[in-house]
């Protein structure tokens, strides 16, 4: 029964070099997951923490993670962002409990609520109390040196309206991690000051990876998700390209539509007496080219665990979070900009249902994942083919092909190694 | 108006509503609305902080039936129903025909394997038409008490 069956304490091993083979165990091996906790998120990585637009004045802070780990991001009153780990340097306990919050004004500190220690905006300790004792009696010994008590600080990057963080010192600046052509991808969507619509966070029955890779995954797009088939919606679109960034990390694929072909087609359909289906509503997909280039989708993966996406109007970052070897937690952030009307807002609004829990076109990816976990549970030998297009992870002029899941791993296997 | 028939009144839409869901009659879910209508599904913290995103996100009763057309023919999930249980339905205004309501309910759900959770706990915050029976929602805000949804939502709430 050597196809059965977990091999226990036995590291994941790779079958070859080959960017084409993935083991099964990647997903679920609880030492696998440890390790890239260690090597990817704690690791020489960039994370996304949080939009400057949810610490948008002096004294605001947001708590999050990066891969398990607590992060507090918070803005000082000079409206530099700072962050560091949520964690009291006294007794270890959550600094910050909330999920965002803003110091009162003047006071410009986080206190620990346990024992009342006290920090600035940038993780550096202020205060202890009883520092001196009670009447002569107690207190810190001369030995201890307040000032040389720090939060570990991450490094800290602000690209477009977003606020990144590392916790290495070894990972590269920021715009070198991520590369000159995915840069301007990101630039090309979030070219102007972002208000955030809401928030919602899906839980996903499965492994980080599974999702990390779905997002990559072209191939699956118009298999799983049947909507824009059904309705005969899309029909005008063309794929444009996908780009894969040297480290095989990061990557974006466009899809071009013609606008106003789409919307003349629309009302020809819309007179046919065939039994196809027809949307009731088409304000669900009614879109504009906002960017004046025709591209009407953009799905953007920055490596480990972030998306930018445009689909037609609605704009959203996603994140990716790692909680435990067979659970994910995927935040979806809703963006529209500053300067959009009334109109420009409620399409962004009535796009939304494509995305999200409840999206058209991404529902299934939230069971997906789930589906895979639970066919490798208990039978997790052997290697998933991923060679739809060959076995590199170069980019791409078509859509069928699967170079960009082999850029996740390529990328994956230089960080955790073999 | 008559305020304890428009009570009566109310408690029936809501519990036709969720059995109409429940039982998966949700062909008939679209007309439980007025043609004019606005359907959202949010959580707390986003109705708390006035963001306007919704889950699901509709305004009109087309997006409404076009919603069950999408789950019938072309997403892709497991089968499983919910079971509503509505709790304390208060009317808080009756004016020009509307009454404004807000509820309490839990939706449990039940996958086809027989895994049974709580999935969803919130109020509803409707607006419905009164003036003549049949009554219908002109707005229903669905608020989630929780910002985390597992795994998908495609049967509405």
């Amino acid at each position: 029964m050597s196809d059965l069956g977990n091999a226990q304490g036995e590291p994941v091993s790779w079958p070859s070099n080959s960017l084409s083979q993935v083991p099964f165990r990647v997903y679920t091996d609880p030492e696998q997951y440890r390790r890239e906790i260690e090597r990817i998120f704690k690791g020489p990585s960039w994370s996304f923490l949080c939009l400057e637009a949810e610490i948008p004045k002096p004294g605001d802070w947001v708590a999050t993670t990066i891969g398990e780990t607590p992060v507090v991001v918070a803005r000082d009153k000079d409206g530099a962002v700072h962050a560091f780990v949520n964690r009291c340097a006294h007794r270890g306990n959550l600094l910050c409990l909330e999920r965002r919050g803003s110091v009162k004004p003047g006071a410009e500190r986080l206190t620990c609520i346990y024992h009342g220690w006290s920090y600035g905006l940038d993780g550096r300790l202020l205060s202890v109390a009883f520092e001196r004792g009670v009447k002569g009696q107690g207190g810190m010994p001369p030995e201890f040196r307040k000032d040389e008590v720090t939060l570990p600080r991450l490094r800290v990057a602000l690209y477009a309206g977003l606020v990144f963080g590392t916790m290495s010192a070894e990972a590269p600046e920021f715009e070198t991690y991520i590369g000159p052509e995915v840069g301007a991808a990101i630039r090309r969507v979030l070219n102007r000051p972002v208000r955030l619509l809401g928030r919602s966070t899906q839980i996903l029955p499965n492994n980080w990876k599974l999702y990390a890779e779905n997002t990559k995954d072209s191939y699956h797009a118009s298999i799983l998700h049947t909507f824009l088939t059904t309705f005969r919606i899309n029909r005008l679109s063309q794929p444009a390209r996908i780009f894969i960034e040297e480290s095989g990390g990061h990557a974006f694929s466009q899809v071009k539509l013609d606008y106003a072909a789409e919307d003349a087609d629309y009302q020809r359909e819309q007179l046919r007496a065939d039994s196809g289906f027809r949307l009731q509503d088409p304000s669900v997909v009614d879109s504009v080219d906002e960017y004046g280039d025709s591209v009407s989708v953009q799905i953007l993966s920055l490596f480990p665990s972030m998306v930018l996406q445009q689909i037609r109007n609605t704009i959203a970052v996603r994140v990716i979070r790692p909680r435990g070897v067979d659970k994910t937690e995927l935040d979806w952030l809703h963006l529209g900009f500053e300067g959009d009307d009334q109109t420009m807002t409620e399409r962004r609004l009535r796009h939304g249902n494509l995305v999200g829990a409840a999206g058209y076109i991404s529902l299934e990816d939230g069971c997906v994942g789930g589906f895979v976990q639970r066919a490798l549970t208990g039978h997790d030998d052997g290697s998933g083919i991923v060679m739809l297009g060959g076995h590199e992870a170069e980019q791409e002029p078509v859509r069928a092909s699967e170079a960009a899941v082999r850029g996740f791993w390529k990328k994956y296997r230089a960080l955790v190694g073999e | 108006m008559d305020e304890a028939l428009v009570r009566r009144g109310v408690e029936d839409l809501l519990a036709a509503y969720a059995e109409c869901i429940d039982e998966d009659r949700l062909e008939e879910w679209p007309d439980f609305f007025v043609e004019d209508c606005r359907y959202r599904i949010t959580s707390r913290a986003d109705h708390e902080a006035g963001l306007p995103h919704g889950v699901v996100y509709a305004a009109s009763r087309g997006m409404l039936s076009d919603r069950i057309t999408a789950l019938r023919q072309a997403n892709l999930f497991e089968p499983h129903n919910y079971r509503h249980i509505i709790g304390p339905i208060r009317i808080k205004s009756i004016k020009d025909g509307v009454a404004e309501v807000v509820s309490h309910f839990f939706a449990v759900r039940i996958m086809h394997d027989g895994d049974t959770t709580l999935f969803a706990t919130g109020r509803t915050l409707d607006r419905i038409a009164v003036a003549q029976p049949p009554y219908r929602f002109i707005e229903r805000l669905v608020v989630l008490d929780s910002h985390k949804i597992d795994t998908l939502l495609v049967i509405p709430l």
